[in-house]
């Protein structure tokens, strides 16, 4: 075992996504602490290595069937890079590629796993900090010295310091050959104005304070900026300025996203009802003694025109 | 001697039609030979396909869906109709004659059980006893609207209807400013053991009304305890709405603390635990002396009166009449007497009232179709009651059912009356006109 | 296409979760257990298919507190059989858990196995790819759609931003699933008394052994403070926004 961290970075139509760049961050800081090397594992797309400049070394396997992701050959070529760098921990997306990747690697290759982890810390033992429970509680646990998998949360660090200029070494693994059991077909891209909001990880959610139909833009312009989706409570879907599959409540559909923010909503119970599963609530507000303070993790009284115009135009910025 | 003629019908087609006359006929010396004693036999005016009709009609229980004879006395009193639902007994009857299969049918479920077609309908065709047979076996065949069946597994797995801890159903108590004792852990002999219900104990409004009646009775002395987690729902719109599985599993348990906490009545805070427990709970070994809140406290109206100290400011208070309290039950008065012992109330009627009053949408499941209702009508009963309600001038809409509050301050915002109209539990006009 | 189902008994979240004395292990006292959510969308999963071309469903569970009602409830909405495995006492984390199912398929006979994509308290990993691991069969997770084939299925895993990639998997096989074709049916409680009264458990002795390769070493809640926090400024807010990964 080296003292290696292995970031398996995760990629599709041509460029990473964004846990990439957070993990490589995290990986380095990580890899500072055990004295090794950040490695990434680039499976597929070897084209893209020069996007990883952050990085310590790049290890790729290219080859037939890798192009697209597939959790056999995936899981295969990952178990090759794995055997070649022997690292003491691999880091992988909590993701839907990543699941299947983490818990067939931890099995296959006898290797301790803690998913779902917020941060990872390394000393004679690597330790990690699951966020399980749905949210409700942290779980920190002790992977004994290693060599360990951990399976990363999105969002959990800042993707920017995984970005950098450098020229990483790029070795290069062989694909191994697999039983094809099973085979990728196509990719099928999501109609477009079919929005589930139940499917979301934003939604930025209108209530009656929102006043007149036309003023939902303000709204929808936030929303595009945060690529969110629009929800809302039941009295703007009764105005039928939203359609039905838009509204969150009781009588509508109950949603988990990872950031809720109820733009002029009350928080009448029969809302709540559908919205209280998010992971973080923000309320925007003119009345600072509306209930929907009593579930928010955030709240801010003030005209929700002005916060959404000011934090629009923020973000258009940066 | 029967004959044929062809009759062309007005529809164009030509139909059969069979007569039967006698060759000689004298009658009280008067001959009415051949044509003159022509009588038709009756054409068969009903070529319909029955098979729905009869399959809910087998249902025991639905039996008198095939009773009606199409008077229409039930059209102006449907609730559902008048909010432009398209509905109505005398409708769903030709629907099925026409074919429709109830069971998979939107007309399951629009009807709330209020039972203002019953008192109208001179062949007693009874909805209230059709509708929850019908709707059991569409339920058991898996044809439940979506917002019904997340109800039914709240219900199942929580004792309640929102999904929330069954822990919980005691938080309110150990917030309240109100003595309260919680019998579970403080078990011992009481007077009234109050069924407090879910909207009580877990809506935010109904907690308000929760503590007003904890306060009423702690100054009316009251010797009461609650059941705090140990309560379950009452189980009586489960039973309406076709689960009655889930309806037994409850009155079974709540049947079981009633009988372990020595008390001389039950009172509930809700017609539909009043319906229940009154009406439903004896079939399922459960006899117990129980009395709507309202009609425990008109009972004790001299000593209220003297505690009400307070002025209602002369605001015109007008009173909705739940359906399970009034027409199921009879109980139109004490709810009256309460408001008429408020100092400074003016009490007026609305024009559908008592026995004739307007259903709020919420019975019968009602409460759980909210969405799918919506969709069907061209306004919620609910909406259309709050507007009647502003139409006779009233500036506060009193009301004594627990599913009420929610459904008519959500109603007064979405017909626009926000600031015209304040809806307020009678036990939470009493409190405020306590002084303290 | 004969079908088993991997049932797990998860700590209900409508319930506050406590900590017990030790740190490292909930509180049992008010622990109320639940099917987890996504292993009833792989029961649905497995019945629509049954009613899409035949075969048999078998729901498995390890023995837990109320796991008998889920069993027969399992069976009122339409599962052929109910598989309990007994004897293995409190299983840590999902590896143990995977070993423990793996094993108790060895009696099965099964062309698909399906359970949910994730649970809760999925410490050191999800139960799907970790069972397929061990029995060396392959494994997708994250799966919306199911459709049988000739000793295959074609399936459709979810992408982040709604995109779906579709494979196609040669059976025996273990799918996580995220979604039914549609949302799980309910069982009237009538119907599960009737069951509960008429038909019975098949039960197998677990057999497993702690192969748990981590330890907790302290279970925290996430610091909240009460209500919510208000923050005066749109710069507070997109500072929120920041620490919680969404711009
Ligand atoms: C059986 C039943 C089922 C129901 N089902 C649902 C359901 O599924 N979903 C649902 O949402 N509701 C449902 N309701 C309705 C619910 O009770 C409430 O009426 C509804 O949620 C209120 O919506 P709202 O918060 O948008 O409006 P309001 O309660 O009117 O709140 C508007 C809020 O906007 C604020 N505001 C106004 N102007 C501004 C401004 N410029 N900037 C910032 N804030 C401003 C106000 O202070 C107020 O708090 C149901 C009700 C019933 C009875
Ligand atoms: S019971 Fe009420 S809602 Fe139902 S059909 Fe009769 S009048 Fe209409
Ligand atoms: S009142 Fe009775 S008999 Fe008359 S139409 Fe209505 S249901 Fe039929």
């Amino acid at each position: 075992m080296s003292q290696d961290v292995l970031v398996v970075a995760e990629h599709g139509q041509g460029k990473f996504d964004d846990i990439t760049f957070e993990m490589l961050g995290a990986g380095k800081a990580l890899a500072a602490q055990t004295g090794g090397a950040c490695v990434v594992a680039l499976i597929g797309g070897s084209d893209l290595a020069s996007q990883l400049g952050a990085a310590d070394k790049v290890v790729t396997v290219d080859g037939e069937g890798l192009e697209n992701f597939n959790p056999e050959s995936h899981s295969a070529a990952l178990a090759a890079i794995v055997e070649s760098t022997s690292p003491r921990v691999v880091m992988i997306g909590y993701t839907s590629m990543g699941m299947d990747l983490a818990s067939a690697l931890s099995v296959k290759a006898d290797m301790a796993l803690a998913a779902s982890c917020l941060e990872v810390q390394a000393g004679d033992t690597v330790t990690a900090v699951s966020q399980l429970y749905g949210g409700k509680l942290n779980v920190k646990t002790d992977l004994g010295a290693g060599p360990c998998v951990v399976s990363m949360l999105a969002g959990s660090s800042p993707a920017d310091a995984g970005k950098g200029d450098g020229a990483p070494a790029t070795e290069t693994v062989a694909a191994p050959a697999t039983d094809g059991k099973v085979r990728f077909v196509r990719l099928i891209e999501p109609e477009a104005g079919d929005v589930d909001i139940t499917a979301q990880d934003i939604l930025v959610a209108i209530g009656r304070g929102i006043g007149t139909k036309d003023d939902i833009e303000v709204a929808e312009e936030l929303a595009e900026e945060l690529d969110a989706a629009i929800a809302a409570s039941r009295p703007i879907v009764d105005s039928g300025w939203l359609p039905k599959n838009r509204q969150v409540g009781k009588s509508g559909v109950k949603v988990t996203p990872k950031v809720y923010i109820a733009l002029g909503i009350s928080g009448a119970p029969e809302h709540i009802e559908g919205m209280k599963g998010a992971a973080t609530i923000i309320a925007i507000n003119t009345d600072k003694n509306a209930p929907i303070f009593n579930v928010a993790h955030y709240g801010m009284v003030e005209d929700l025109f002005d916060v959404c115009e000011e934090l629009t135009e923020e973000l258009q910025d940066r | 001697m029967t004959e044929r003629y062809n009759l062309t019908v007005n529809t164009g087609r030509e139909k059969d039609q069979s007569f039967v006359e006698k060759e000689s006929a004298v009658i009280e010396g008067i001959d009415v030979s051949g044509r003159w004693n022509r009588m038709f036999v009756p054409r068969e005016i009903q070529d319909y396909d029955l098979t729905n009709m009869h399959k809910l009609t087998a249902i025991p229980g639905a039996e008198s869906m095939g009773w009606c004879y199409q008077c229409a006395q039930c059209m102006p009193a449907c609730p559902v109709d008048t909010a432009g639902g398209d509905y109505g007994p005398r409708k769903i009857f030709r629907r099925l004659e026409l074919g429709m299969d109830l069971l998979d049918s939107r007309d399951l479920w629009l009807c709330t059980t209020c039972a203002n077609c019953l008192r109208v309908c001179p062949k007693e065709v009874d909805m209230i006893k059709i509708m929850p047979v019908a709707r059991a076996a569409a339920v058991l065949e898996g044809n439940v609207p979506a917002e019904l069946l997340e109800m039914f597994q709240n219900v199942a797995e929580y004792g309640n209807p929102m999904g929330q801890s069954a822990r919980k159903r005691a938080a309110w108590i150990r917030k309240s400013d109100a003595e309260i004792r919680v019998l579970p852990k403080d078990p011992g002999p009481v007077d009234v053991l109050w069924f407090v219900g879910d909207f009580y104990a877990y809506h935010g409004r109904g907690v308000d009304a929760a503590n007003a009646m904890a306060r009423v009775f702690n100054a009316l002395d009251v010797d009461f305890g609650v059941l705090g987690a140990d309560e379950r729902t009452d189980g009586d719109s489960q039973r309406l709405a076709g689960e009655p599985g889930l309806y037994e599993e409850l009155a079974e348990h709540n049947i079981e603390q009633f009988k372990q906490h020595e008390h001389e009545r039950i009172v509930v805070s809700g017609p539909h635990a009043y319906n229940a427990i009154k009406n439903e709970y004896p079939a399922m070994g459960g006899e117990f002396e129980v009395e709507h809140y309202t009609q425990f406290l008109a009972d004790q109206i001299d000593e209220l009166k003297p505690l009400l100290t307070g002025s209602f400011g002369n605001r015109k208070v007008t009173f909705h009449d739940p359906c399970y309290l009034g027409r199921h039950n009879g109980e139109y008065d004490a709810p009256r007497d309460l408001l008429e012992a408020v100092p400074d109330l003016d009490l007026i009627e609305m024009y559908r009232c008592k026995e004739q009053g307007y259903c709020c949408g919420g019975g019968g499941g009602g409460m759980w179709l909210d969405g799918f209702a919506a969709e069907q009508q061209s306004e919620r009963l609910s909406e259309n009651r709050v507007k009647e309600a502003v139409m006779v001038g009233a500036d506060v809409l009193a009301v004594c059912c627990p599913y009420e509050v929610s459904r008519f301050e959500d109603a007064v915002k979405s017909t626009n009356n926000d600031g015209k109209l304040e809806v307020l539990d009678i036990i939470e006009i009493l409190d405020q006109c306590m002084g303290a | 296409m004969n079908t088993v189902v991997l049932l797990k008994r998860v700590p209900d979240l409508v319930e506050d979760l406590e900590v017990d004395s030790s740190g490292t292990a909930l509180d049992s006292e008010h622990l109320k257990l639940t099917l987890n959510e996504f292993d009833d969308h792989a029961l649905e999963q497995a019945l629509l298919l049954k009613e899409g071309g035949g075969g048999e469903v078998t729901a498995v569970a390890l023995d837990s507190e109320d796991v008998d009602k889920m069993l027969f409830t399992a069976l009122a909405k339409g599962a052929d059989r109910a598989l309990k495995i007994t004897g293995t006492g409190a299983v840590n984390g999902t590896s143990e858990l995977a070993e423990v199912f793996a094993q108790a398929l060895g009696s099965v006979n099964y062309d698909l196995v399906l359970t949910g994509v994730q649970a809760s308290d999925d410490i050191d990993g999800q139960l799907a790819p970790t069972v397929a691991a061990k029995l060396s069969v392959p494994c997708i997770e994250v799966i919306t759609g199911v459709e049988a084939g000739d000793g295959s299925v074609t399936v459709h895993k979810e992408y982040a931003g709604g995109v779906l990639a579709e494979f196609e998997m040669t059976l025996p096989g273990v799918l996580g699933i995220q979604a039914a074709a549609q949302s799980p049916r309910y069982a009237p409680v009538s119907k599960v008394r009737q069951i509960q009264d008429s038909a019975t458990l098949d039960e197998v002795a677990g057999a497993g052994g702690d192969n748990g390769k981590f330890s907790i070493v302290v279970m925290t809640p996430p610091e909240t403070g009460e209500g919510a926090q208000m923050l005066e400024s749109v710069e507070e807010l997109i500072a929120v926004l920041d620490s919680k990964g969404v711009i």
